[in-house]
C-alpha cells in the first residue's frame, strides 16, 4: 500500500469481527487514512488482500455501499441544507434507509433539525455527519478521526453517538489519535505507527495495568526523588518503613501507575 | 429509486441549496439583470449597426440572455463542484451507493432550469421595459439553440474544474477566463464598435459563436433561425469539454 514514492503503511494484518468496535489508534501520520481509504474503496493498494464485508472494496460495487457508511475525517457539509434536509438527501440515496427522524433522533439533534448546516456547531455538524453515513442503515460504520478539534463537552456527545451505535449491533471501525477515546469506546484497538502496527489487544490488555512499573515520587532535602519498581508494596514499605523510624516525612509522596496514555506514547514514540 | 427518480430526488435538493446561496443568486440571477438594466438606459434610442440594424435594447436583451444562459451553466457549475470537491462532498456521496453521474446530472439539471428561468425573467423585462418583443414563433428554434448551448457550456464548466486547484481560486479563474470574452465577444459592447481584430480573435470561442446563434434564433430580423456553423461551434467545444471532463474530473479534494 503505497502513497507517491513512499509505502504509506506495509504488512498491516488486521481483522475485526462483526458487531464490534474497532479503534485504529496512532499518532497523526501513521498511515491511519490511508488504511481506512483503501479499505472504503477509496484507495488502490499495491498489494496484499483486503476483504470488508466478503469483497474486495477495489472492486465493489453498489451493493456492497449500501451496507456501509463512512465518516470521512474532513467533510464539510452543504451550508444550505438543513439537518433534517441533509438527511433525506442521503436517504434517498439507498433502498432501505432508516427514518430521518430515528437518526435525528440517534444523533440528538432533535432540537436542530430545521437548522441549516451552517448554523450548527462543530461537534453539531459532526454529528450529522455521522447521521448521514448512518441513514442508509449500515452494517459496518467507517469513522476516520471523528472528534478530533472537539472541545471536551462535544467530544462527550459524539462518544455518547458511537457508543449508541455499538448498541445497535452496528460494526464500527474508528481510527482516532486520542488514547481515551480508544479506551472509552473500543472492544478491541490496534496501535499503528510509522506504518506498522505496534500492539494489538482489548484496551486492557493494553494498558498492561498489572505487569507495568510503579512511579514512587518525592521529596528528600528539597530534591525530587523518583523510583521506578515493579514491586509498589515492598518498596513503599521499606521506604515509609525507614522514614518513620527516622521519624521524616516523604513530603509529596505520590504512587502511579503506568496511564494508557503512557504506553501509548511509549509505543508510537 | 430508478436513475431517473435519483436525479430528481438530486435535483430537489440541488436548487434549494442553489436558492438559498446568495453568491448563486447574485451572480447568476441578479447580476444579469443589473447588466442588461445599465446597457438599456445608456444605450437606449440608438441603434447597433448588425444585421440591418437593430435596436439597442434589442439587441441586449438576447446578448444578455447568452451572458445569463453561459452563467447559469459554466461559471456556477465550474463554481460549485470546486467548492462540494474541496469541501468533501464530492467524496462523500461516492462513498454512497449512489451512480455518480445521478450527482452530476442533478447539478446539469439545476443549470438547465435556471438558465431558462434566466430566459423568462430578461424576456420579460425586455418586453415590459423596453417592448422587446418575444419572437413566440421561433421558440422551437430558441430552445434547440439554449440546450445545445446548456449542454456545452455545462461540460466546460465541468472540465473546468480540473483546472481549479482550489475554492478561493474559483471565482478569479472563471472571471478571468469569462468577463474578457463578454466584452470581446459583444455582449455588453456593440459588436458594431468592436474592431475586425477583436471580433476574429473572440471566434475562436464558443462565447461568441453561442451569442451569435442566439441572436439569430431570437432576433427576426437576422437570418435564418438557427445558425448551424455557430451551433456545430459550440457544440465541438463542449464535445471537447465532454471528453477532457470524463479524463480529469476528479471527486476528492485536491487540498489536503
Amino acid at each position: 500500500m503505497s502513497y507517491g514514492a513512499t509505502e504509506a503503511v506495509r504488512g498491516i494484518d488486521l481483522e475485526v469481527d462483526r458487531g464490534e468496535v474497532f479503534a485504529f489508534l496512532g499518532p497523526n501520520g501513521a498511515g491511519k487514512t490511508t488504511t481506512v481509504e483503501i479499505l472504503e474503496g477509496y484507495r488502490r493498494r499495491t498489494g496484499g488482500e483486503v476483504t470488508v464485508l466478503g469483497e474486495d472494496p477495489q472492486r465493489a460495487g453498489r451493493e456492497w455501499r449500501e451496507r456501509i457508511g463512512i465518516v470521512l475525517q474532513s467533510g464539510r457539509l452543504d451550508p444550505y441544507l438543513t439537518v433534517r434536509e441533509s438527511l433525506d438527501l442521503y436517504a434517498g440515496y439507498f433502498q432501505a434507509p432508516l427514518p430521518t427522524e430515528d437518526v435525528i433522533a440517534l444523533i440528538g439533534l432533535e432540537g436542530k433539525a430545521d437548522e441549516r448546516a451552517s448554523r450548527l456547531s462543530g461537534g453539531q455538524q459532526r454529528r450529522l455527519d455521522v447521521g448521514m453515513a448512518l441513514v442508509g442503515d449500515p452494517e459496518l460504520l467507517f469513522l476516520d478521526e471523528p472528534t478530533t478539534g472537539f472541545d471536551p463537552s462535544a467530544r462527550r456527545q459524539a462518544w455518547d453517538v458511537i457508543a449508541g451505535l455499538r448498541d445497535l449491533g452496528k460494526t464500527v471501525f474508528l481510527t482516532t489519535h486520542y488514547m481515551d477515546e480508544a479506551q472509552r469506546l473500543a472492544d478491541r484497538v490496534t496501535i499503528i505507527a510509522t506504518g506498522q502496527i505496534v500492539a494489538q489487544g482489548t484496551p486492557g490488555d493494553l494498558g498492561e495495568r498489572d505487569t507495568g512499573e510503579t512511579t514512587i515520587r518525592y521529596r528528600a532535602d528539597g530534591r525530587e526523588v523518583v523510583l521506578q519498581t515493579t514491586d509498589p508494596v515492598k518498596t513503599l514499605h521499606e521506604l515509609t518503613g525507614a522514614a518513620l523510624a527516622k521519624g521524616e516525612e516523604l513530603e509529596g509522596l505520590e504512587v502511579t501507575r503506568p496511564s494508557l496514555e503512557d504506553v501509548y506514547l511509549e509505543l508510537t514514540k | 429509486m430508478n436513475g431517473f427518480a435519483l436525479v430528481a430526488h438530486q435535483f430537489r435538493y440541488d436548487q434549494k441549496a442553489f436558492w438559498r446561496n446568495p453568491a448563486s443568486v447574485f451572480f447568476t440571477v441578479m447580476f444579469p439583470v443589473i447588466v442588461f438594466l445599465i446597457l438599456a438606459v445608456v444605450f437606449n434610442g440608438e441603434t447597433v449597426n448588425v444585421r440591418g440594424g437593430v435596436a439597442a435594447t434589442t439587441y441586449y436583451v438576447p446578448a444578455i440572455m447568452s451572458l445569463s444562459i453561459i452563467s447559469a451553466t459554466m461559471q456556477t457549475l465550474a463554481m460549485t463542484l470546486v467548492i462540494a470537491r474541496e469541501d468533501g462532498r464530492l467524496k462523500r456521496g461516492r462513498g454512497t451507493p449512489m451512480p455518480p453521474w445521478v450527482f452530476i446530472a442533478g447539478r446539469v439539471g439545476n443549470s438547465i432550469v435556471v438558465a431558462l428561468m434566466m430566459l423568462v425573467l430578461l424576456a420579460t423585462i425586455g418586453g415590459l421595459l423596453y417592448g422587446v418583443s418575444v419572437p413566440w414563433e421561433r421558440l422551437p428554434e430558441i430552445l434547440l439553440t439554449l440546450v445545445v448551448g446548456a449542454a456545452s457550456f455545462c461540460c466546460l464548466g465541468i472540465a473546468l474544474t480540473a483546472a481549479i486547484p482550489s475554492q478561493d481560486a474559483a471565482a478569479a479563474i472563471v472571471n478571468a477566463l469569462l468577463l474578457p470574452l463578454y466584452f470581446l465577444s459583444g455582449v455588453f459592447i456593440p459588436e458594431d464598435q468592436l474592431p475586425n481584430g477583436v471580433i476574429s480573435f473572440a471566434d475562436i470561442f464558443p462565447v461568441r459563436h453561442f451569442f451569435d446563434a442566439f441572436f439569430d434564433a431570437y432576433v427576426p430580423a437576422g437570418g435564418p433561425a438557427v445558425s448551424w456553423d455557430n451551433l456545430a461551434v459550440v457544440a465541438a467545444w463542449g464535445v471537447a469539454g465532454l471528453l477532457l471532463a470524463i479524463k480529469f474530473f476528479r471527486w476528492t479534494p485536491r487540498s489536503g
